[in-house]
């Protein structure tokens, strides 16, 4: 698979570590009452759904940056490739 | 119909006349006491089970498309149960144990075949971890046998002992371990389910669940409803996707998993080798094509093939240990789809939802786990209580603490 990596261009899939889906992102709030519920279901429950999934990917055997990739999981086209700092930083995070 | 040898020799005398098909194909009727999804080999064993061992009656087994059309049929056909923990060998041990007496349980030569498999060590650290393995397996019932490169030597004179970087240190073996004709197993317990009333339904996709009052009714299917008392999923692979329709999310992601066949050659591997420093291993089958595997591709996928730099790295790992392998041409790769769960270790347990069971998460380590995997899903449906050696295969080990992690990797399912 061939990643559009928006820094760098084309960059060969094997270059990249995967981390799984992007929801990873939204870590929860560690002071809320529901803390050990929804860190249980953020550490371990997916969607794992057939279709288009965001999803991370750290391109290690490069600039070292976190991507989210928008991949279908049934034909493995990508569709979209963001910076995961900008997807982060949309969604309300500092950094 | 009983299978024999005094029958071959009746039917081959008599024109072959009298042979009829394994098993009916009949209309799925408006209810059963118990629905298995997924015609696999987990799902056809789970019926087989019920029907022979749990007395069940009115059963059926719904398959989207046909009966061992699924992982099933796209294995490396290993055998075996060298696990090291505690949640996980006694299962695997009755597993091999359920291997042993299969053909003649179901009337079917599935080809069980104890060829032995041999996993190489390459280290002095890998040593004392495999002699701990070792330990473990004996404890819990099975067999294992640790041996030195000499001894090594003699059933494998063509690897690669001498290796730069990984050379080979000794191995530990299991002499019960070995393969099994693939293809058999689901039709053999398909024919056995079948004998015994079990009404198995092909070309019967479940599009949903029927719901209410936090009790499941029965399913949706491509074919009209079908009620049921119970139903059990075993669809490993497609558990996600299935599970959603009742609005579960699991501990699971879908991966794919590459496998090979090589061209047909002479008998060359007697038995099973695994690479203890990359990730392959290997076997011959019976018409002589090795077939290998080594790792995952690494990402989600339900696209039943995979990509070219796991490829590269499972000939890497045959080049390392017996780089004969070379000059033998590939003849055949495929992808199969693997629950791959987040300790690593399979789930057979209730749902939240009345009467709405789950068997999924095996990793890939499914095939060899067919026998037990049927017989405690059977055990769980019959009783509503695990089977003694499944207790640990729950759903929430991972909200308390209590995962199976045999590689002690967290909860990444690529890297288990």
């Amino acid at each position: 698979m061939i990643i559009n990596h928006p820094l760098l261009g084309q960059r060969d899939s094997a270059e990249f570590v995967y981390m799984g889906d992007a929801a990873l992102i939204d870590r929860p709030d560690p002071a809320s009452d529901a803390a050990a519920q929804e860190f249980y279901e953020y550490a371990y429950l997916r969607d794992n759904p057939a279709g288009d999934l965001r999803e991370l990917w750290f391109h290690e055997g490069g600039d070292r940056s976190w991507l989210v990739v928008t991949r279908n999981t049934v034909t493995h086209e990508i569709t979209k490739v963001e910076l995961a700092r900008d997807v982060a930083r949309s969604r309300g995070r500092s950094k | 119909m009983r299978y024999s040898g005094f029958k071959v020799i009746k039917e081959a005398l008599t024109g072959h006349k009298g042979w009829r098909p394994a098993w009916r194909e009949p209309k799925p009727k408006p209810h059963y006491d118990i629905v298995i999804i997924g015609g696999g080999g987990h799902g056809l064993a789970t019926a087989h089970y019920l029907a022979k061992v749990y007395g069940q009656k009115n059963i059926a087994v719904l398959e989207k498309g046909w009966i061992g059309g699924g992982n099933v049929g796209r294995n490396t056909t290993i055998i075996r149960s060298n696990y090291l923990l505690d949640g996980n060998e006694p299962f695997y041990e009755f597993s091999l144990k359920l291997w042993e007496g299969l053909e003649q349980d179901i009337n079917y030569n599935a080809m069980v075949s104890q060829r032995g498999i041999m996993n190489l060590i390459h280290s002095d650290a890998q040593r004392d971890a495999f002699v701990r393995r070792g330990n473990a397996m004996i404890l819990n019932g099975a067999d294992a046998e640790l041996l030195s490169a000499e001894q090594i030597r003699v059933e494998y004179p063509f690897l690669k002992f001498d290796d730069v970087r990984f050379p080979i240190k000794g191995g530990l073996a299991q002499r019960r371990g070995g393969t099994v004709r693939h293809d058999a197993v689901a039709w053999g317990y398909a024919r056995a389910a079948d004998s015994r009333g079990v009404d198995i339904i092909q070309n019967c996709e479940v599009l949903g669940f029927r719901i209410e009052d936090g009790k499941c009714l029965g399913v949706e299917t491509s074919q009209g409803f079908i009620g049921a008392k119970k139903v059990g999923c075993a669809v490993a692979g497609n558990s996600g996707r299935l599970m959603s329709k009742a609005n579960m999310r699991l501990p699971i992601e879908s991966h794919v998993l590459q496998a090979f066949v090589s061209e047909g050659l002479k008998p060359l591997i007697p038995g099973v080798i695994t690479f203890g420093a990359g990730h392959f291993y290997v076997s011959q089958s019976d018409k002589g094509g090795l077939v290998f595997g080594g790792d995952l591709d690494g990402y989600n996928s339900y696209a039943q093939r995979g990509n070219l730099p796991v490829v590269e790295d499972v000939c890497e790992g045959g080049m390392a240990i017996m780089p004969m392998i070379g000059r033998a041409r590939l003849l055949r790769m495929w992808g199969g789809i693997m629950d791959m769960s987040m300790d690593g270790s399979p789930i057979i347990d209730r749902t939240h939802i009345d009467g709405l069971y789950f068997n999924g998460g095996w990793c890939y380590g499914g095939f060899k786990a067919t026998p037990a995997s049927g017989y405690c899903f059977a055990h769980l449906l019959a009783k509503d209580a695990p089977h003694p050696v499944a207790t640990a295969y729950r759903f929430d080990r991972f909200r308390t603490g209590n995962m199976i992690d045999e590689k002690g990797m967290g909860n990444q399912p690529n890297l288990h």
